[in-house]
């Protein structure tokens, strides 16, 4: 698997949230994914980028487009250094909330990728790394 | 600061929600449509998402309250125009918005909310606070 090219863009604001989806939204584009898919790659990226902003007290998207063999795919990469997350698990769950929010960020945006995977440390903070292929 | 703007349209509320909302317009918009339904007494909220390219947690969340905060004032909501890409997403995100009336268009939209202000002999009227 090969990484053709990467970006990394700050989630410091709500507005960074805006062009992080933007800038998902042009690359789903770029990479000619059906608009279904781009529509639930560009959703799960809102979802974690405002968990970043608002659970982890702001971080980074990277995002990557990916070859492999005949395929190609999008990897975006969201990391914060705020307090982790205790169980991961349970924060899959739906419905299971720490904020105000419905509890569908996590285990929702996990739905809406072909891979997922969380690492979290308490007091360190989180990575969740998704990726969606053609 | 930029704001999504509340047309009134007789007892009616028409929003039309075209631009890439950040979290801070989101809120604003709820407060300003429980401020204008105060203010001009409307029996109804028609909000056309048909230029929204995603609807994610949050605002689907804040679709919910609108519908939820207009409903205690008396006022109902229809949400008309969702992209069927948007549906899809939606549903798999595990949001089905419980409690928001749809419709598919705008004409729909107008007419569920024209018969729900009729004064019919149905329980719906009667739920009204009557002044």
């Amino acid at each position: 698997m090969n990484v053709l090219r990467s970006e990394l863009l700050p989630l410091r604001n709500s507005n960074d949230v805006v062009l992080a989806r933007q800038k998902v939204r042009q690359w789903s584009i770029e990479l000619r994914f059906s608009l279904v898919d781009q529509t639930k790659l560009v959703t799960a990226a809102s979802e974690l980028a405002r968990n970043a902003l608002d659970h982890g007290k702001g971080g980074e998207m990277t995002i990557e487009q990916l070859s492999n063999g005949p395929k190609s795919g999008l990897r975006l990469t969201f990391a914060d250094q705020g307090p982790g997350i205790p169980n991961i698990e349970q924060a899959l769950t739906d419905g299971f909330t720490s904020g105000s929010g419905m509890g569908l960020g996590l285990g929702g945006s996990k739905r809406l990728v072909n891979e997922f995977s969380i690492e979290s440390e308490v007091g360190k903070g989180t990575k969740v790394i998704v990726a969606r292929w053609r | 600061m930029d704001r999504i703007p509340v047309l009134r349209m007789g007892s009616l509320l028409l929003i039309t929600i075209q631009v890439d909302m950040h979290d801070k317009l989101a809120m604003q918009l709820q407060d300003d449509v429980t401020q204008r339904i105060s203010e001009w007494g409307s029996t109804g909220v028609l909000i056309d998402i048909s230029s929204l390219e995603i609807v994610d947690s949050f605002i689907g969340r804040m679709l919910a309250n609108i519908a939820a905060m207009s409903r205690v004032l008396g006022a109902d909501t229809v949400v008309v125009g969702m992209q069927p890409a948007v549906a899809i997403t939606l549903v798999e995100l595990g949001m089905s918005l419980p409690g928001v009336r749809t419709a598919l268009s705008v004409e729909a939209g107008m007419e569920l909310l024209f018969e729900a202000a009729a004064p019919t002999q149905s329980g719906l009227a009667d739920e009204r606070p009557q002044v």
